[in-house]
């Protein structure tokens, strides 16, 4: 007893209480969030609260800045338009990559290369696209209206054009970004039995009743993450509309992020700017949001349908 | 007497180095001590272009007459403009010297008091050689340089006229005179217009922001003032709406499809391709007018003055000028520095590769500078554009909201828009931004 008292009394206090070795494990990555997620948050939510203008002193204003943006007809624009554009390229490429999934799914001789083919615009840098696409936009050079000459339909003005110019940008991108759409799905396709096909078969559906009973339920899930992604790429598209039509002609397709942009970096009100960028990504996270909220809802149909 | 030899010899070996430092552009007398700050390492930060190319290019000889190093970067004007302004506002820029473009930053770099004053250093005989005065310099280039308070803040490098550019072939075939007055150049350019064949009587910048600068020759020439004694802006009145008027039936009747989107380099494809009859734009364009590897249009190009509107014949007049940052070290080489871009040699070959006007009268009216010319027609445009000169945007600070704000409310008149209307719409979005800036 003796003896072992004091080996005892040594070895308790490390036993027992344990230092917190694991903290210094986690500070590096604490440090690198702070630094680059929390602070920069932090501080664009403390700009947005002054007048912050390059060159001149900045002044505390409180939420001076978020009531100028429902008065500003720029940004209520801006609003809509990032709306429709970011609604058109989720649609259209969710619903031609399906329809292009469905295609390359089926076995037919040379349908690796083409697959291959078919998601090369995907890999292209999108201001190269863009570059390439306003040549081919262009109203009396561009081949489109050539190609449109060629049926016979009257020339038009794609992005020259108010009214047509955010449907001719939606079309680049939905050109571009269709593949991943198609990508994701087939790999949905890949997954699904094949006994559903053969009942469905036996029973005598026709082409469409096994695509919409069958094979569509069953890529939802799938559909629902391009869905997802698309919308998150729509949203903060930027370098398609920039290099295409700068936001124009006039501000006909100016989206919150251009809009931001010219705030902040050409106009240097940075407290504006940083106002905008608060109340955007309050948009996005509303928007991804509802696509969760409406997920979990077509799963609960699903198992209530099944049960 | 052998004194007097030597003194003679002397004198006669200052004037000829006299006469060659006057043939590098400094006719000097040995006052300016051009060495004085050699070894000083100057940064300058330009906008690319054929001014920032002419001073790299010759840089050389810069280094040489005062033993100061320069390092220089040309960057794209938005970006440049850009960059300027983040790291003057930081206190501590990474450059000496600065690259300005007034028409866009006028007003804010006086406000921020980013820039050093050099009145002083002008009137130094030892830092200012004697032909440089302030009086050399165009009505305009001072407007720019000085601020209210009278003090030079930078030196004026060169300026840019809006002039008129037109095809004489084309004006030939249709037997079209050369428009005096905007209401002959809408008849012409109605006579001009062959949409089934493709070409079209006008062509201008019809993106918004870029659009502002054709615009505001047309509103100057109907009469217009941009501010009133208070500093309000007054491009809604009836003289805009008039050139409003003007520059949409131009645009949609007369234009190529499509114009809504173009800036001058869409407008200088369309009238190199000899599709559009006039242009009108800075003055800056007659070397790729005139490159056969670049141009169907090479020895047809017209060139002449911008035509009388109905209360005015005006020349809209944009430029850029070289500065010091205020929290520069060297000021003293960087004026050396200044003073050398802006000097009677480096005008003169600004002028006579045609990539820029000095603001100095001194190089323009010089005839054996004007002889180099090639371009005869244009240096006369140039020169006639200079006696009707205003400046072609107002000097405030939110000129870029200006712009894009006006400028988009005249691009929806493309498509149809009321100009009254759009006008309306526009200012009343941005009174509140321009009062807000100079509030502040």
């Amino acid at each position: 007893m003796a003896e072992l008292t004091p080996a005892a009394a040594d070895a308790a206090p490390g036993q027992e209480w344990r230092p917190p070795s694991y903290w210094p494990f986690v500070v590096p990555a604490l440090v690198v969030v702070l630094a680059v997620i929390v602070f920069p948050w932090a501080f664009t939510i403390w700009m947005s609260l002054n007048e912050w203008k390059v060159g001149t002193p900045t002044t505390f204003v409180g939420f001076a800045n978020y009531l100028r943006m429902p008065n500003d007809p720029r940004f209520v624009e801006a609003v809509g338009h990032t709306l429709l554009y970011t609604g058109l390229s989720v649609l259209l490429p969710l619903i031609l990559g399906t329809f292009a999934a469905v295609v390359f799914h089926a076995k037919f001789p040379g349908r690796g290369f083409l697959r291959g083919v078919f998601i090369m615009p995907m890999m292209a840098t999108p201001v190269a696209i863009a570059l390439v696409w306003t040549m081919m936009f262009h109203p009396q050079l561009g081949v489109l209206n050539y190609l449109l000459s060629l049926v016979g339909l009257p020339p038009q003005l794609w992005v020259f054009h108010p009214g047509t110019v955010i449907p001719s940008l939606v079309l680049v991108e939905t050109w571009q970004w269709t593949p991943l759409v198609m990508l994701i799905v087939l790999g949905g396709l890949a997954a699904i039995p094949t006994e559903p096909y053969e009942s469905a078969q036996i029973d005598g559906a026709s082409v469409w009743q096994v695509f919409r009973y069958i094979t569509l339920p069953l890529i939802t899930p799938f559909l629902f993450i391009a869905g997802m992604i698309r919308m998150i790429d729509a949203v903060k598209s930027f370098d398609i509309i920039f290099a295409i039509t700068q936001g124009g002609p006039g501000s006909a397709s100016e989206t919150i992020n251009l809009y931001l942009y010219s705030v902040a970096f050409i106009y240097y009100d940075l407290g504006y700017g940083s106002a905008i960028a608060v109340i955007f990504f309050l948009l996005i996270v509303a928007m991804a949001a509802l696509m969760l909220h409406l997920r979990q809802r077509m799963m609960w149909t699903e198992i209530g349908s099944g049960a | 007497m052998t004194n007097h030899l030597i003194s003679r010899r002397s004198v006669l070996a200052g004037t000829a180095a006299a006469g060659a430092l006057s043939l590098t552009g400094f006719p000097a007398r040995a006052e300016v001590n051009w060495k004085k700050y050699a070894g000083t390492k100057l940064e300058v930060i330009l906008a690319k272009g054929p001014r920032g190319d002419n001073l790299q290019k010759n840089i050389k000889e810069f280094t040489e007459l005062t033993g100061i190093q320069v390092e220089s970067e040309q960057i794209p004007e938005q970006q440049q403009r850009q960059k300027a302004v983040i790291e003057l506002a930081s206190g501590k820029p990474s450059f000496d010297v600065v690259h300005l473009s007034y028409h866009v930053q006028k007003r804010q770099f006086e406000k921020a008091g980013w820039l050093a004053d050099i009145s002083g250093y002008m009137k130094d005989p030892n830092l200012t050689a004697p032909d440089l005065v302030e009086s050399d310099f165009s009505a305009a280039g001072l407007q720019y340089a000085k601020n209210d308070k009278g003090q030079m803040l930078s030196l004026p490098w060169s300026v840019d006229y809006f002039i008129l550019y037109y095809n004489k072939e084309l004006f030939q075939k249709k037997g079209v005179a050369v428009p005096k007055t905007s209401d002959e150049m809408v008849a012409a350019a109605e006579k001009l217009t062959d949409a089934k064949d493709g070409t079209f009587g006008f062509v201008g910048r019809g993106l918004r922001n870029a659009n502002m600068t054709l615009w505001t020759n047309f509103f100057l020439n109907a009469g217009g003032e941009f501010l009133d004694a208070k500093g309000g802006i007054l491009t809604d009145g009836p003289e805009a709406i008039e050139a409003t008027k003007l520059y949409q039936t131009l645009l949609t009747k007369v234009a190529p499809p499509g114009v809504a989107g173009f800036n001058w380099m869409e407008s200088m494809a369309s009238f190199t391709q000899g599709r559009s009859a006039m242009w009108i734009d800075g003055v800056g364009w007659a070397p790729p007018l005139e490159d056969p590897a670049a141009s169907r249009v090479v020895g047809k190009v017209g060139y002449t003055v911008v035509p009388r509107g109905s209360k005015g014949q005006y020349s809209a007049t944009y430029g850029d000028g070289i500065g010091i940052a205020a929290a520069s070290k060297n000021k003293e080489a960087a004026y050396l520095l200044c003073q050398w871009v802006v000097s009677k040699k480096q005008g003169a070959r600004l002028l006579q590769a045609g990539g820029g006007v000095p603001f100095r009268n001194s190089v323009l009216n010089d005839p054996e500078i004007q002889k180099d010319v090639k371009n005869k027609e244009w240096l006369q445009s140039v020169i006639d554009s200079a006696k009707i000169s205003k400046l072609g945007l107002p000097v405030i600070i939110p000129v870029a909201e200006f712009r894009d704000l006006v400028g988009a409310a005249l691009t929806s008149t493309l498509s149809g828009a009321d100009p009254a209307t759009e006008l309306k719409k526009a200012h009343e979005q941005f009174r509140p931004i321009l009062e807000r800036s100079e509030k502040a």
